[in-house]
C-alpha cells in the first residue's frame, strides 16, 4: 500500500475528502444500474406468475383470496 | 453467418445466450472492478503536480471513455432499428440509454470533484464539459422520450432518430479540448505515439477502463434481457420461464 496509514490514507494530504466522495459516488451509482435490471427481471417474472396462477383458477387460491 | 444474424433476431435464443455470458462476464467484471478501484485508490503513488486528487482520474476517465463508446452502441443499434425494423437492435438501443446516463453523470461529477482542488471550481462552461453535459442529456432524453409515447412503436423511431442526430456531438466531444481553449487536459493515453502517464499509473487505468467496458456489457445484457420479457410477456417460452420461476 502506497499510505503508511489507515488515517494518512483517509485524509490523502488533505484531499481524501475529495477521492472519497467521487468513488463513493462511483461505487453507489455503479451499484444502481447493475441492481435495477435485475429487480425489474424479478418483478416481471413475479408478475407473470401470478397472473398464471389466476388464470388456472385453482380453488385453493380462491379459498386463500377470501 | 446470416443465420447468426437469424438468430441474434430470436428473442428467446437472446436472452438464453446472454444469460450464459452474464454467468461469467459479471464475476469477472465485479473481480476487476474491485481490483482496480483499490489499486487506484490504495496503491498507487500520487502525481507529483496534483497529489492525491488525481486518484480520482481512474473512475472520470473509464466512465467518460465508456460513456462515449455507449453512445457509439446506441447509435448503431438505433439505426439498424431504424432501417431494418429489428426488434432485438430497438431493445439494445433502449438498454443503452440508462447506463450511458449513468456512466455520464459519474464523469460529470467525478470531474466537478476533481475540479475543485485542481482548477480551484466546481464547474466551468468549457467546451469539454458542456458538450458531456449535451451528452448526458442525450441519453436522458432517449430514455423520457421513450415514456412520453403510448405508441411503443412511434416511440421507438422517435428515439432511434434521437440518437443518431445527437451522433453530432460525439466528435465535438472528442476535439473539444484541441478545438477551443479548455481547461481540460488533453488526452493523456494515445494509441499512437507515446503516452503522457507513467506505466504504474497506466496499468491501473487500463485496467479501469477494460472493468467499465465489462461493467457496460453486462448491464446492456442485463437490461435487455428484462426488456426482452417485458415485451415476450404473451409468449409461452416467457409463460414457461415464469412459472418455472414461482416453482
Amino acid at each position: 500500500m502506497y499510505f503508511e496509514s489507515l488515517e494518512a490514507a483517509i485524509a490523502m494530504d488533505g484531499h481524501g475528502g475529495f477521492v472519497w466522495a467521487a468513488y463513493g459516488i462511483c461505487v453507489l451509482v455503479l451499484f444502481l444500474i447493475l441492481l435495477a435490471p435485475r429487480r425489474r427481471q424479478k418483478k416481471i417474472l413475479r408478475r407473470l406468475a401470478g397472473e398464471q396462477k389466476r388464470q388456472q383458477g385453482s380453488p385453493i387460491t380462491v379459498e386463500e383470496g377470501k | 453467418m446470416w443465420s447468426f444474424f437469424h438468430k441474434l433476431g430470436s428473442p428467446p435464443w437472446l436472452y438464453r445466450i446472454a444469460g450464459s455470458i452474464l454467468r461469467w462476464l459479471l464475476p469477472i467484471t465485479l473481480l476487476m472492478l474491485c481490483v482496480g478501484l483499490v489499486w487506484g485508490l490504495l496503491f498507487t503513488a500520487p502525481d507529483f503536480r496534483q497529489g492525491n486528487s488525481y486518484r480520482i482520474i481512474y473512475i472520470h476517465v473509464p466512465a467518460a471513455v465508456v460513456a462515449l463508446a455507449g453512445y457509439y452502441v446506441m447509435a448503431i443499434a438505433g439505426g439498424v432499428s431504424l432501417i431494418w425494423k429489428m426488434k432485438m437492435a430497438d431493445v439494445a438501443m433502449r438498454a443503452c440509454a440508462p447506463i450511458g446516463a449513468a456512466l455520464t453523470f459519474i464523469a460529470l461529477v467525478t470531474g466537478a470533484i476533481w475540479g475543485k482542488p485542481t482548477w480551484g471550481t466546481w464547474w466551468v462552461w468549457d467546451a469539454r464539459i458542456t458538450s458531456m453535459l449535451i451528452l448526458l442529456f442525450l441519453y436522458l432524453g432517449v430514455v423520457a422520450l421513450y415514456e412520453a409515447y403510448d405508441n411503443k412503436e412511434a416511440a421507438s423511431k422517435a428515439c432511434a432518430v434521437l440518437t443518431l442526430v445527437g451522433t453530432v456531438n460525439i466528435p465535438i466531444i472528442y476535439k473539444s479540448v484541441d478545438w477551443w481553449y479548455s481547461l481540460h487536459q488533453p488526452a493523456s493515453i494515445k494509441f499512437t505515439g507515446e503516452s503522457s502517464i507513467d506505466p504504474s499509473m497506466l496499468y491501473p487505468l487500463l485496467l479501469m477502463i477494460a472493468a467499465f467496458y465489462a461493467l457496460f456489457t453486462c448491464c446492456l445484457l442485463m437490461n435487455m434481457r428484462a426488456d426482452i420479457l417485458q415485451r415476450e410477456a404473451r409468449t409461452n417460452w416467457v409463460r414457461k420461464l415464469a412459472l418455472e420461476y414461482r416453482a
